[in-house]
């Protein structure tokens, strides 16, 4: 089944080209990485899928129902969460507060809702800094918030922005454990990531964007040994 | 113990009239009351939302001359102005919202200072409703003794502590806190950010204004100049809480003992009355630098500020 058809994606700010016919889909109970060199669109094409931006042409389909266009709230109650590159958390508010806050959409009486955030707290290994005010959270478990609380609202697609960026190796290791354990909880997951050695290990699929277009899309091995994306990403990461 | 404190506080200011205060004591304390009121209002939008109104006069002034125009247009006792200001006033907020909530931030604060303004100049200028500048008299009184209007207003806070109690510890509180701390998180997590922006405006417009109704009857007497003042009742009604304490549930109560009391006092000051504005300011001034979270919201350090005997924050 497809959870995630995207078609046709063009996204312009003025100008610029952000965006240029995006095709790819994203299969039920696999795990898609969307990797790229910085300014390659990634982000922006989250933010299309998610709502905050609406396609300038194209359309995003999210099993099978049109959401392009949708504001973000509605295509959340759909049953699609993602995470922030840069973290959101909701700053006075503990940690617990900021995934029962998420937990509300699905369940309303605020017991069960609550007990459901401390179950998603346990899964995420963040029970322990449960009444920790979330702004004094170290980065790596502010990283882990944003999942955790993408989680509360029982998504069926999870987006992922960099969400191993700047974590130590045992932080690492801990949020790969976590994205594998969501995918044996059925949920879809779509992930922006630089990291090569998590995108190789977790990923089923990769699409590859250079400069707002597709330049490549495939398995791991695939994407690997592709002269383009050799050139434009690995090329120039062994440069910089 | 903590959950019956507001019950004790509760029955503590249930017995005070019986104390035999003088009648200006009761008048203060009952202005006391009336500006928790309007703190616990505005505290729903500002503080747990994070909407900053300046305009709040217009939904307190919009309750007033509701209580007003019924007694003296359609010759209704002015208390039924309480109940009607509901509707009123939820129309209004409706209205409000619908400007001024495509706003963020500094621009929502802008919208709704403009909106007291139109207010007042509206009332001022609609002279066959309002009575413009010459303001509304009601001539029969109801009570003569204050105790009475204690009573109510008392009864109207304590409604107005539940009603934000329980919405603040529910989901719509919780949406409220997440709206105010990131509204595109908050989007992205399923939260329709304009629909409980709305609801906040308008739970703390309506509440604000049953305020006003009660001014009215109480005051028996109201004029443009007076409920949609915006250095008296707007402004007042911000600083209410940031002295008291933004988001806290005793912050407005402890903002309207200081600032009612303050005001009355230096107004006796002979000579330097007339400047209590500038002392406000000031006084605002130092509570954004010393204590940013108002005097509930900096308790821990107050009592560090205490302990060590000195000031240095």
């Amino acid at each position: 089944m497809t959870m995630l058809q995207v078609k046709g994606v063009s996204r312009f700010f003025g100008g610029l080209a952000a965006l240029t016919d995006i095709s790819f889909d994203v299969q039920k109970g696999e795990i898609l990485a969307l990797i790229g060199p910085n300014g390659a669109g990634k982000t922006t094409l989250f933010n299309v899928i998610n709502g905050f931006y609406s396609p300038s042409k194209g359309d995003v389909f999210f099993k099978d129902k049109r959401i392009s266009g949708l504001k973000p709230y509605r295509i959340c109650r759909l049953g699609l969460a993602r995470t922030f590159q840069v973290v959101k958390p909701l700053q006075r508010m503990s940690v617990l507060d900021n995934v029962l806050a998420s937990a509300f959409l699905r369940l309303k009486g605020r017991g069960e809702a609550e007990e459901y955030a401390l179950e998603i707290l346990k899964f995420t290994a963040l029970h322990d800094d449960r009444d920790v005010i979330s702004k004094s959270l170290p980065l790596g478990k502010r990283k882990r918030l944003e999942i955790a609380r993408a989680l509360a609202t029982k998504p069926d697609l999870l987006l992922l922005d960099e969400s191993f960026a700047g974590l130590n190796p045992t932080e690492l290791n801990e949020s790969i454990g976590i994205i594998q354990k969501i995918k044996e909880r059925g949920i879809t997951i779509m992930i922006i990531e630089h990291h090569m050695k998590v995108i190789m290990s977790i990923s089923d699929r990769i699409v590859v964007l250079n400069y707002g277009e597709k330049i490549a899309g495939g398995t791991p091995s695939e994407v690997g040994s592709n002269p383009l994306v050799i050139e434009a990403y690995l090329g120039e990461a062994q440069s910089a | 113990m903590k959950k019956y404190f507001p019950l004790f506080v509760l029955a503590l200011l249930s017995v005070i009239p019986l104390l035999g205060l003088s009648t200006y004591m009761m008048h203060i304390l009952i202005l006391v009351i009336m500006w928790t009121v309007i703190g616990m209002a505005w505290n729903l939008l500002g503080g747990y939302c994070g909407q900053v109104s300046f305009g709040h006069a217009a939904f307190y002034g919009t309750g007033a001359y509701t209580a007003g125009i019924l007694y003296y247009k359609l010759g209704l006792s002015a208390w039924w102005g309480i109940p009607a200001s509901i509707a009123v006033v939820a129309i209004l907020s409706l209205v409000v919202g619908f400007v001024c909530l495509r706003l963020r931030g500094p621009y929502f604060a802008l919208g709704t200072l403009a909106i007291g303004v139109i207010m007042r100049v509206t009332a001022e200028n609609l002279v066959d409703l309002t009575q413009g500048d010459l303001g509304i008299l009601i001539q029969e009184r109801t009570w003569v003794e204050k105790i009475w209007y204690y009573y109510i207003i008392l009864l109207i806070a304590a409604v107005t502590f539940l009603v934000i109690k329980l919405v603040v510890e529910s989901k719509l509180g919780y949406y409220f806190v997440a709206i105010r701390e990131d509204q595109d998180a908050a989007e992205s997590l399923g939260i329709n950010t304009t629909l409980y922006k709305i609801v906040a405006l308008c739970l703390s417009g309506v509440l604000t204004g049953v305020a006003g109704g009660f001014y009215t009857n109480y005051m028996g007497y109201i004029d443009p100049g007076v409920v949609f003042a915006l250095h008296d009742i707007s402004i007042v009604t911000i600083m209410v809480v940031m002295v008291g304490g933004v988001a806290t549930y005793w912050g407005p109560a402890i903002g309207a003992l200081i600032m009612v009391f303050l005001a009355e006092i230096i107004r006796s000051i002979p000579g330097l009355g007339a400047a209590h504005h500038t002392l406000f300011g000031i006084l605002l001034i130092v509570i954004i630098i010393f204590l940013p979270n108002g005097i509930v919201g900096d308790i821990p350090k107050l009592k560090k500020i205490f302990r060590l005997g000195g000031v240095s924050p």
